[in-house]
């Protein structure tokens, strides 16, 4: 387990110093096109290392705000505090903050950068579709992630990989903001506008660099997270029916978004876009192994 | 020269693992003794539970009293009983089928059953039920984990000489182990 904190830990830095390279990159980028390139790469910098300290700090509030996550009082969901309790006891955890999720869709995450620092959220489909047995799995797979710190890597790719989708967008709208290319006075007389270029370049790269990022997060991960689940409920049966529960079901989780999709228990689109001609292609950007494998994993234990 | 740095190097990295072997131990036993109050947390959570329990089913089947009695007097047991894993998982094993029978009579009465407070009664119990015996794991586990390392090499060699003394594992009593029939 302390194996597997430090890995961990050492992703973390990874993925921030790859994410300030990538910003100064582009910073860089703009920087030569527009003729001014140490002071674009600079800002580029400045800004990168600010979204990437807010991230450290402020991470966890960013992923259940996106999520639409509340607090889940005490009076009113009394069991599933009762249940998160208990397993905190049972792996030496301090309690995390509890969240509810007004969604019937049956999902959950947890997110934070530490234990202390912690928080599971999980939708009200939840709490109706799964019993105590099944719950007490869930909620032991998402302590998992907290006791591992995988929390930390995944909240901190929530940010960065939404930065680089929104850092992508902004130059695409910057690309078609003389979208027919009327000409204008005043425009430079060979026409060409170098931003644009720059954004068809972004426009290819960022997905696969959001994804790239995603990946660090492996789905191996999800597997080791529903066996030490196991390990503190001592009850393999009932992750191994919850998990059948959110294969049956096929709801769309509404809550979540493609920055957010790597911190679920489930895939939040899963199944979507599983067919046709490019099914494998999308298959490979799963952030999650198929519910089946994960299953079959857990009989055997 | 050189080779009294080299024994310098050799003495100081023995002595950082000396002392990193020795704040291992300490850490893996304090939490041994950290687990073990959280027991005791639960178990005190769970007996000041029981009078209100009582007092509630008593409202609704008053008649009861063998069943009754049987749960107060495991609860004084259980108060009473000294802090080692052995007494203690015999106390509580009693407890918890006394409870168990009460809990199985109250399906004789309807209105008991239906009765709010009783609801979130046993809804409290059991969710403290389940917090003792999660205490426990975790109290066994870092047993497990303080005895492998007495017993490692070459820990063991600093266990010995410091008089780190293995701890006993928390396990459950014949009572506790036997689910109580219930006759319909």
């Amino acid at each position: 387990m302390f194996e597997l904190i430090r890995s961990n830990k050492r992703r973390s830095v990874a993925l921030v110093v790859m994410f300030v390279v990538i910003v100064a990159m582009v910073g860089a980028a703009i920087g030569a096109v527009v003729g001014n390139g140490i002071a674009f790469t600079l800002a580029a910098l400045v800004i990168s290392g600010i979204i990437a300290f807010t991230s450290y700090w402020k991470a966890d509030k960013i992923a259940l705000r996106v999520s639409r996550a509340r607090p889940a009082p005490v009076d009113e969901y009394q069991r599933l505090h009762n249940l998160v309790e208990g397993l905190c006891i049972a792996g030496g955890l301090p309690k995390p903050g509890v969240y509810i999720i007004d969604d019937p869709a049956p999902n959950a995450f947890a997110t934070g950068r530490n234990p202390n620092h912690a928080a599971i959220a999980v939708t009200t489909g939840l709490l109706e579709k799964m019993n105590r047995v099944e719950l007490e799995g869930v909620v032991a797979h998402e302590l998992s992630h907290i006791r591992n710190y995988d929390i930390l890597v995944s909240t901190l790719a929530v940010t960065m990989v939404g930065a680089v989708a929104l850092m992508a967008d902004m130059t695409i709208r910057v690309m078609w903001w003389n979208g027919g290319r009327v000409a204008r006075r005043g425009d430079p007389q060979n026409g060409s506008n170098p931003l644009a270029l720059l954004g068809i370049a972004m426009l290819v790269v960022a997905p696969v660099v959001a994804k790239a990022m995603q990946a660090t997060i492996s789905r191996r991960r999800e597997t080791l997270a529903d066996i030490s689940a196991c390990q503190l409920t001592r009850y393999p049966p009932g992750l191994i029916s919850a998990l059948e529960k959110l294969q049956e079901d096929t709801t769309v989780t509404h809550a979540a978004s493609t920055a957010t999709a790597h911190l679920w228990i489930e895939q939040p689109m899963s199944g979507v876009g599983d067919d046709g001609k490019l099914g494998g292609i999308h298959k490979m950007f799963n952030t999650h192994p198929p519910l089946d494998e994960r299953i079959a994993l857990l009989r055997e234990l | 020269m050189i080779a009294v740095i080299i024994v310098i190097v050799v003495v100081v990295i023995l002595v950082a693992l000396v002392i990193g072997a020795y704040n291992g131990l300490i850490r893996r036993r304090n939490q041994v003794d950290n687990a073990w109050s959280q027991i005791d947390v639960q178990l005190k959570r769970r007996i000041d539970l029981i009078p209100n329990l009582v007092e509630t089913v008593k409202g609704y089947a008053a008649h009861e009293r063998e069943t009754l009695e049987a749960v107060i007097s495991a609860r004084n047991a259980a108060m009473a009983a000294p802090d080692t894993p052995k007494e203690q998982a015999a106390a509580d094993g009693i407890l918890t089928g006394a409870l168990r029978q009460l809990f199985a009579l109250s399906e004789a009465y309807p209105d008991l059953k239906a009765n709010q407070n009783f609801l979130a009664l046993q809804e409290e119990l059991t969710a403290t039920e389940g917090r003792v015996a999660y205490a426990r794991q975790f109290y066994n586990d870092s047993v497990l984990d303080y005895n492998n390392k007495l017993d490692q090499f070459p820990t063991v060699v600093l266990a010995k000489m410091f008089n780190f003394e293995r701890r006993d594992y928390f396990e459950a009593e014949d009572e506790a182990r036997t689910v109580p029939t219930v006759d319909f």
